[in-house]
């Protein structure tokens, strides 16, 4: 478990930061930016990653932190997850990054890891880009050409690839606040502490006791996140009940790719997406006895 | 129903063995004040690496080495070939039959690779990351051959795991009980029965995965070659070390310091042991390995592994009439240390508590292109337990009986000890009946009866089953004679020193060296009691060849049963000389002295001398008796007359998710009689410890490959391994009927909690959905099994 050598820089700024990426870039020079580490460090250490440079974003003043912009939240993209998963205005606003960044891996890693890096590693079993994708998220993006921002709808592009260039940095994630809407994130795992199996991240808007608005966002059923969007069709209009929102959630599956492998097949997995999207959704909306 | 063991020494009653004492070793262990090999560091010390096969079965062509001897830092590159004339063979220490067969086992690969991980070079340098880096330039051509990855297959030798045999089979071990005379013949009584249940079982592959990785320092400097290593047999290794490589066992010192666990997977000679020594010889400086997490769940050796055959009859009655096993076991590529005996161990357990009198036993052992199979906690004893176990279970669906019933139907009844069992062993003492009845009290058998079947009228997602398990195991290894009979190559006995320094402080030494068991806690319970000298007195020391010099380890459960009994003779021994020396300096005959609470008194008055006043007077010698000669120290070794058995009744209340196949232990409650406790704290860790491991077997953990013979699992992220969070609270009892097999009457705990739970777990996911038509799920019942055998019991119309 020792990484190849690698040199190392701990910049202070961001422009200092693109300067190094740029630098690298001209040299042929293949770099990767370091933020929590927790996926990075230890594909190191097997020696699936070996880049010759590591550039440090920890040092960097005015990456983390979560700043309330009156209809929206900017949330630094080197945010911990365990200050999304306690943080007040998430919880307040957004409570379903609260939800989802409490359920991952364990405490140590929820310390170091952080919000941007997971979203720009983009894992497909990992638990924080299908919040984003639900919510709409922007991601705010700084390279050579300055910043610019890029919709969820478009960020998450494939296997461990996002909008994110070479040379650029992902700086900040916007999301609009979600008051009065219930939110529930449903992972299914075989022990507490493992990456999806299945998991929703369910947004719903109700209004005079029917379900006017409804976002689910599913983790690992593709090579990147989806939205759910033949059960969110069915769930507008839908009434608060168990079995209409239990129809609705038999179209979770739709749409999707999942992965075989040794937690299960594809077919188990889209099994499982209509079962989780359901529990997920009767959690959301404050139906009880979700488990039958 | 609990029994107390007579006062297990003459001098009054026991202020330690009883006690929950907080294990003295911990502090040093949790606070990192502690000496594991890799955090050895010696003068001029080299690291190696090793470059491994990614092949399964692949012909070594060539092997360039050029790059990676020009590498900064690197001191020499060493391949089989280097290595020919001295590393040999790995031993294998337990022929099972005469016939056995087994492929040479060389360090260092020379010419044919037989599994993914199987070492064919070793980069030596001035660090592990210059090490590291330049195995990576070591550039091999291999030719790839057939694999063989299925047990099932390899039986058929339609491929071959080594091209040098002609068959994959190693060797056919046979028990009958007609041949053997214990019992009659299986084919009439299978004949005769009402019912027989034929079923074909599984014990998946799983990989031992203690904390501490495997590592090994050797210092060739001085007139004795050191090795330092995370073993649990620091004693079979020196001796196999100097016959493998064909140097004086007087030339090798062997030390285990702490040891972070090893469930029978450092019970094992290892390449890597082998290949440090002869770098460190070549080189003339100390050299270190140790492996990374990677190389350690990829090659360590594995355990379980096997396919079981298994036919059992009855009468209409539930009365067994016979069991029939017919075992394939993987070997894996290799024969290690006693790989071939692992299996053969299980062998004696298949009848469990049971008294059908007829019993047949075979076991092919069989290579294939994984790495090798070898002892993994329980060790053969597991695997016979999950399958009888299972087949109770099997057994009382056909005859339409309560499990528990159907078990007491059959179980030796506790009146009836000794008791000689169709398999050839004599089973001491044993209250099934006491245990079984503590644990459905404890468990609320019945109310959770009427809750399975409210969940079953109602239809209810979340169904519930009920798993039960009743085993003995055969613990305490072993009595040499039994080994000798069995083939394997050592004994069974072991040794310990009680030293006596002058203050009157004890130094204990034994040969079954703690890996985690808290051997300095207990042992110093046992002679503080013995000697009447303060817990706090007593040093326990270990590990070391040089200061252990007799010993034979920890294994088998055996280190209570076995090394603790040489530890109270070693203090037996103490006192008797003591007493001598006791009436000189009070100048009474020994007749009339009596040794309680650490000091001898004329009987009727009230001289007396302390123990530490003694160990004074003999220190100074001034004042010895004529022809005393002035030393306290003593040793003894002690060698078993029969195993011990401990035994439980493990009751496990299982829900399954029906929509998504998650399972959960909702209630475990287990009872285990291991005869007279000595630390209830050490015993319950024990327990703990071994649930999960036997829990974990049947819900989560599988070594899995692909069809080119990669290990898929070869991170903790695909090799799931259960924390905290995912595992009960347990409800834990206990009975005790002593074992009369030992002054103390302890039988040992190591290895209970694993051997029990693991088919009452599978039992229970079995029992909550077997209404549905599931019949059996391989194990681990991972949710994706289980929701799959629910989809195929409904599709094949078995559902309600």
């Amino acid at each position: 478990m020792i990484p190849s050598a690698f040199d190392y820089a701990a910049p202070t700024t961001v422009e200092e930061a693109l300067a190094l990426l740029a630098g690298a870039d001209a040299s042929g020079d293949d770099v990767k930016l370091l933020a929590g580490g927790q996926s990075l460090i230890p594909v190191m250490k097997l020696r699936l990653a070996d880049p010759s440079l590591v550039v440090d974003l920890g040092r960097i003043p005015g990456l983390s932190g979560i700043t309330d912009n009156g209809s929206s939240l900017t949330i630094g993209a080197m945010t911990p997850h365990h200050v999304m998963a306690t943080d007040p205005l998430i919880a307040a606003h957004v409570p379903l990054l609260s939800q989802a960044a409490a359920t991952v891996a364990d405490p140590q890693v929820r310390h170091r890891g952080t919000f941007g890096g997971a979203l720009v590693h983009a894992d497909p079993a990992g638990d924080m880009p299908a919040p984003a994708l639900a919510m709409d998220a922007v991601f705010n993006i700084t390279g050579p050409a300055g910043p610019r921002s890029v919709e969820a709808a478009g960020f998450f592009q494939g296997y461990f690839t996002t909008a994110v260039e070479e040379g650029e940095i992902l700086t900040s994630i916007t999301v609009p606040k979600f008051d009065g809407w219930g939110s529930h994130y449903e992972k299914f795992t075989r022990v507490a502490q493992q990456w999806s199996i299945v998991a929703v991240a369910a947004l719903v808007r109700v209004e005079g006791g029917v379900i006017a608005e409804a976002r689910l966002g599913l983790t690992n059923m593709a090579s990147t996140p989806l939205r759910a969007s033949a059960t969110e069709a069915a769930l507008a209009g839908c009434a608060v009940d168990a079995e209409a929102i239990a129809a609705a959630c038999a179209h979770a599956a739709e749409g999707t790719d999942p992965a075989s492998d040794l937690n299960g097949d594809a077919a188990y997995r889209r099994h499982l997406a209509t079962v989780v999207a359901r529990r997920a959704v009767l959690a959301a909306v404050g139906l009880q006895g979700t488990r039958g | 129903m609990s029994t107390t063991t007579e006062s297990a020494h003459s001098s009054g009653p026991s202020p330690e063995i009883g006690k929950s004492r907080l294990r003295k070793e911990d502090a040093r262990l949790i606070t990192g004040r502690s000496r594991y090999t890799d955090n050895m560091v010696l003068p001029g010390m080299l690291h190696l690496a090793m470059v491994r096969s990614p092949y399964a079965h692949a012909r070594i062509t060539n092997i360039e080495l050029t790059e990676a001897k020009a590498a900064p830092g690197v001191f020499a590159v060493l391949t089989g070939t280097d290595l020919a004339a001295e590393q040999g063979s790995l031993p294998n220490a337990w022929p099972v039959t005469p016939d056995q067969k087994a492929p040479a086992h060389p360090a260092v690969a020379i010419e044919e690779v037989a599994f993914a991980g199987e070492i064919v070079a070793v980069v030596i340098a001035r660090s592990a990351a210059a090490a590291r880096d330049a195995a990576e330039l070591v550039d091999v051509d291999y030719d790839e051959l057939p694999v063989v990855m299925d047990l099932e297959e390899a039986f058929t030798d339609a491929v071959l795991a080594h091209t040098s045999l002609e068959s994959n089979k190693s060797a056919t071990w046979v028990f009958d009980s007609a041949e053997a005379g214990t019992g009659t013949s299986i084919e009439d009584a299978l004949a005769a029965s009402d019912v027989v249940v034929e079923r074909t079982l599984y014990q998946q592959r799983l990989i031992p995965a203690f904390m501490e990785p495997r590592s090994t320092v050797v210092d060739p400097t001085g007139e004795q070659i050191t090795m330092y290593s995370a073993t649990q047999i620091p004693h079979i290794l020196r001796v196999m070390l100097a016959l493998t490589l064909g140097i004086p066992e007087s030339k090798l010192r062997v030390i285990a310091p702490d040891v972070g666990g090893g469930f029978g997977g450092k019970l094992q000679v290892t390449p890597e042991e082998i290949i440090t020594l002869l770098a460190a010889r070549r080189m003339g400086k100390p050299c270190k390995f140790t492996e990374t997490r990677s190389e350690s769940l990829q090659v360590g050796h594995h355990g379980r592994a096997q396919v079981q055959r298994m036919k059992i009859g009855a009468t209409k009655e539930g009365i067994v009439t016979g069991l029939s096993v017919n075992l394939l076991a993987d070997m894996g590529a290799y024969l290690g240390l006693i790989t071939s005996g692992i299996p053969i161990l299980g062998a004696f357990m298949y009848n469990s508590i049971y008294k059908f009198p007829a019993y047949r036993f075979e076991c092919n052992n069989i290579f294939t292109n994984k790495p090798w199979t070898d002892a993994y906690r329980g060790a053969g004893r597991p695997e016979a337990t999950f399958a009888i176990e299972r087949m109770m279970d099997e057994l009382a669906t056909e005859l339409n009986m309560d499990p528990l019933v159907l078990r007491e139907k059959n179980w030796i009844k506790h009146t009836e000890f000794p008791f000689a069992t169709v398999a050839g062993l004599e089973y001491d003492t044993g209250n099934y009946e006491a245990a079984t009845a503590k644990a459905v009290a404890l468990f609320d058998y019945d109310g959770l009866r009427a809750e399975q079947k409210r969940r079953r009228d109602a239809g209810a997602t979340i169904q519930l089953g009920i798993g039960v398990s009743t085993f003995t195991e055969m613990c305490g290894l072993a009595p040499s004679r039994v080994l000798g009979a069995l083939n394997y190559a050592a004994g069974g006995w072991e040794h310990a020193q009680v030293r006596v320094l002058p203050t009157g402080n004890v130094e204990v030494v034994t040969g079954s060296s703690a890996h985690g068991q808290g051997h300095e806690t207990a042992w110093s319970q046992l002679v503080a009691d013995r000697l009447g000298v303060p817990f706090e007195n007593v040093e326990v020391l270990h590990g070391d060849t040089q200061v252990s010099q007799r010993g034979l380890d920890t294994y088998g459960s055996r280190s209570l049963t076995v090394g603790g009994m040489a530890v109270l003779a070693a203090a037996d021994k103490v006192i008797e000389k003591a007493k001598v020396i006791a009436a000189h300096l009070m100048e009474a005959s020994e007749e009339d002295l009596d040794f309680t609470n650490g000091a001898f008194t004329v009987r009727g008055t009230d001289t007396s001398t302390s123990f530490s006043e003694i160990a004074f007077a003999v220190f100074s010698a001034h004042n010895m008796p004529d022809g005393v000669e002035p030393n306290l120290d003593s040793e003894a070794t002690f060698d078993p007359v029969n195993f011990s058995y401990p035994h439980g009744t493990h009751l496990a209340a299982m829900e399954v998710d029906t929509e998504t196949g998650q399972v959960k232990v909702l209630k475990y409650v287990c009872v285990d009689d291991i005869g007279v406790v000595v630390n209830p704290m050490i015993v319950e860790g024990q327990v703990h410890g071994g649930l999960a491991q036997g829990i974990s077997q049947a819900l989560y953990e599988e070594a899995v490959y692909d069809d080119a013979g990669t290990l898929v699992s070869g991170s903790f992220v695909d090799y799931l391994v259960p924390g905290a969070p995912d595992l009960p609270h347990y409800i834990t009892a206990r009975t005790e009927t002593p074992a009369t097999s030992n002054q103390l009457g302890a039988k040992g705990v190591g290895e209970a909690g694993t051997i029990a739970s693991t088919p009452a777990i599978v039992n229970g996911v079995l029992d909550a959905i077997r209404h549905l038509g599931v019949t059996d799920i391989k194990m681990p019942c991972t949710p994706s099994r289980v929701w799959h055998a629910l989809q195929e019991a409904k599709s094949t119309g078995g559902v309600q």
